[in-house]
């Protein structure tokens, strides 16, 4: 069926053929134009966009072949259909050799020109799409979707990324929580040869060790209590693509000999299931804790340290590139302004200055949460310092003094005014048991 | 009112009062049946051996046409427009001429047995089709609708004689005293 908003241009000098050509595609709901010669046309195709032209090769003045070559200089992906009489085929073949997207004869059959318009139209979508499609991806060439930064630190990682993303190589990833592992991941995938294919993110450390396996490698019915249907594991889902295995330090020892082998073998069998299946994937690992650490300390098989530790990306902390917190302060502000429909434009000089002094432990992650949160706390169009979580404000947990009691006190009450409270999840990352943390608590008069 | 204006029928004539008693009842109008009052051979093109639709619906516009609602001309001879080889039949968009053919709705024009019932029902679809383009109405995309286009005689069986629910929103009220 016609696509009510294509428009279609049609050039002829009779009258007759205009008229009756226009009133059968404005029936079927198209968007039409006429021109009676070859100067007319021009001058409408800068009225367009035009979906196609339906052209007449013989007319007074400047003819319908130069009229397509003209045309194609301004629009070379504009499908021009021929209008001709049965005498002049010869000159339809010289057309579509110089460019026309097909000719039809006089009289023209109607399901025929349907047929011909339609097809005219949906190859003009598909160029227009894959124009645009490839724009993105070059336009991506000096820019990543959602990596902001401009730092030395950040345009080195960059770099690495596009002089990775053109190999094969299997990438590891470095970098504290909340540094945007996976979004590094996504920018070498979306430069990658592999970019028409799927990029399979796997959290190997949410999942448990048999979960895991599942989830990686499918499982055919039956393969154990609660399998009742074959299901793809993530392996098959990155086939021709990429696989993202992030925090790939916390799986087990078991799921770590299998792993070698897909990647050794790129064959793997689902679980359950006898018949080996080959994949062609690339690679990406990401980790937080040190791997060569755990290679030593024996919880890390050291031929997958080496089969993964390939290409090395070091994603810096925040707190070393600190020149990039404004940016990323605006780039977080207008995109949850966006979506809370609040309209925030700014922060105030002393809002930026607490964001920028921050050592920000939990890096982009903990920036992104508290510039949402004073988002919902603060009074449009500006983020003032108040507006931001208390543990931000300098002022208020400062150490008072410069003793290690002093400092570690303030560093608790930090702790526990990120987490609400929250004494497990404190506990956590101050490296603790709960125990101590009360004791902690009670020791510094802490209060909520 | 509706004039139905048959031509050249031959012996299909008898499908005109089935036609405008079906046309009475979607258009809920009354509909009269006159002679025509032009000649239809100043509309025929000798090098086509075919009539000139266009050339018809001029025609219906002028003398008594211009007295009526619409006028809808019903012919038994091969419509054409210059740049097509054929029409089913062709209508004045938001005006009040329409013009259609039962040539190639006749089974026996794609060699098939002769079938009274399937072309009075192919003539109803193709002349309401031809009457909703002149109340402006354009091609609907909803299957059923006797507005969906149509260039094979085949796509006007799979369509229904009625319009859809947003087709049959555009189309005036009952005729006024009736």
């Amino acid at each position: 069926m016609s696509d009510p908003h294509a428009a279609i241009l049609i050039v002829d000098d009779e009258f007759s053929v205009r008229d009756s050509l226009d009133g059968w595609f404005r029936r079927d709901g198209f968007r039409t134009g006429t021109a009676d010669s070859a100067e007319a046309a021009l001058g409408r195709l800068k009225e367009g966009p035009w979906d196609v032209v339906l052209l007449d090769i013989r007319m007074p003045g400047m003819d319908g072949m130069e009229l397509q070559r003209r045309i194609h200089e301004i629009d070379p992906d504009l499908p021009v259909i021929m209008i001709t009489a049965f005498a002049s085929v010869d000159t339809a073949v010289r057309a579509m050799k110089q460019g026309a997207f097909d000719y039809i004869t006089k009289p023209i059959d109607p399901d025929e020109l349907s047929h011909q318009v339609v097809k005219a139209i949906d190859q003009r979508r598909l160029r227009t799409e894959n124009t645009r499609l490839r724009q993105q991806v070059e336009a991506a060439g000096g820019r990543f979707e959602g990596i902001v930064g401009d730092s030395q630190a950040m345009r080195q990682v960059l770099e690495m990324v596009r002089s990775v993303a053109s190999t094969d190589a299997t990438v590891l990833i470095r970098g504290e929580s909340g540094t945007g592992k996976e979004l590094v991941a996504r920018a070498v995938h979306s430069q990658s040869a592999r970019r028409f294919y799927p990029m399979v993110p796997v959290n190997c450390g949410a999942l448990s060790e048999s979960l895991l396996e599942s989830e990686l490698f499918g499982h055919e019915k039956g393969a154990f209590t609660g399998a009742q249907y074959r299901r793809k594991g993530r392996l098959e889902m990155a086939d021709g693509g990429t696989l993202f295995l992030d925090e790939i330090g916390t799986i087990s020892p078991k799921t770590q000999i299998e792993l070698l082998r897909v990647l050794e073998t790129k064959t793997f069998t689902r679980l359950g299931g006898s018949q080996p299946i080959e994949v062609d994937f690339r690679v990406i690992c990401a980790t937080n804790p040190d791997l060569e650490q755990l290679v030593r300390e024996g919880t890390f098989r050291d031929d997958l340290y080496y089969r993964i530790h390939v290409v090395t990306i070091h994603l810096p902390p925040l707190r070393d590139r600190r020149e990039d917190i404004p940016a990323l302060a605006m780039h977080f502000l207008h995109k949850f302004a966006r979506q809370m429909n609040r309209p925030f434009e700014d922060f105030s000089p002393d809002a930026m200055d607490v964001l920028v002094r921050q050592d920000w432990p939990g890096n982009i992650r903990e920036l992104a949460n508290a510039v949402e949160r004073a988002l919902v706390v603060g009074n449009p169009p500006t983020v003032v310092a108040r507006d931001l979580p208390v543990h931000l404000d300098n002022g208020a947990d400062a150490p008072a003094g410069d003793s290690l009691t002093d400092i570690e006190r303030a560093h608790v009450a930090r702790i526990l005014e990120r987490t609400g409270w929250n004494i497990s999840r404190s506990a956590g990352i101050l490296g603790i048991d709960r125990a101590t943390l009360y004791s902690k608590i009670k020791k510094y008069g802490l209060r909520r | 009112m509706l004039a139905v204006v048959p031509f050249y029928l031959g012996d299909d004539a008898d499908l005109v009062e089935p036609l405008s008693a079906e046309l009475r009842r979607l258009f809920r109008r009354d509909v009269r049946i006159l002679p025509p009052w032009f000649d239809p051979e100043e509309a025929f093109d000798g090098s086509r051996a075919q009539y000139h639709s266009t050339r018809i619906l001029a025609m219906l516009l002028d003398g008594p046409g211009e007295r009526f609602e619409r006028v809808l001309a019903v012919t038994g001879v091969d419509l054409f427009i210059p740049i097509l080889t054929y029409v089913f039949g062709e209508a004045q968009l938001s005006g009040k001429a329409a013009v259609a053919s039962v040539q190639r709705l006749r089974p026996e024009a794609y060699g098939l047995a002769p079938d009274r019932v399937l072309l009075l029902g192919r003539l109803v679809k193709e002349a309401v089709h031809e009457l909703g383009h002149t109340h402006g109405l354009l091609h609907c995309t909803d299957a059923g609708c006797v507005m969906r286009s149509s260039t094979y005689v085949e796509e006007i069986d799979l369509k229904g004689p009625e319009f859809c629910e947003a087709c049959s929103a555009v189309l005036p009220g009952d005729e006024p005293g009736r």
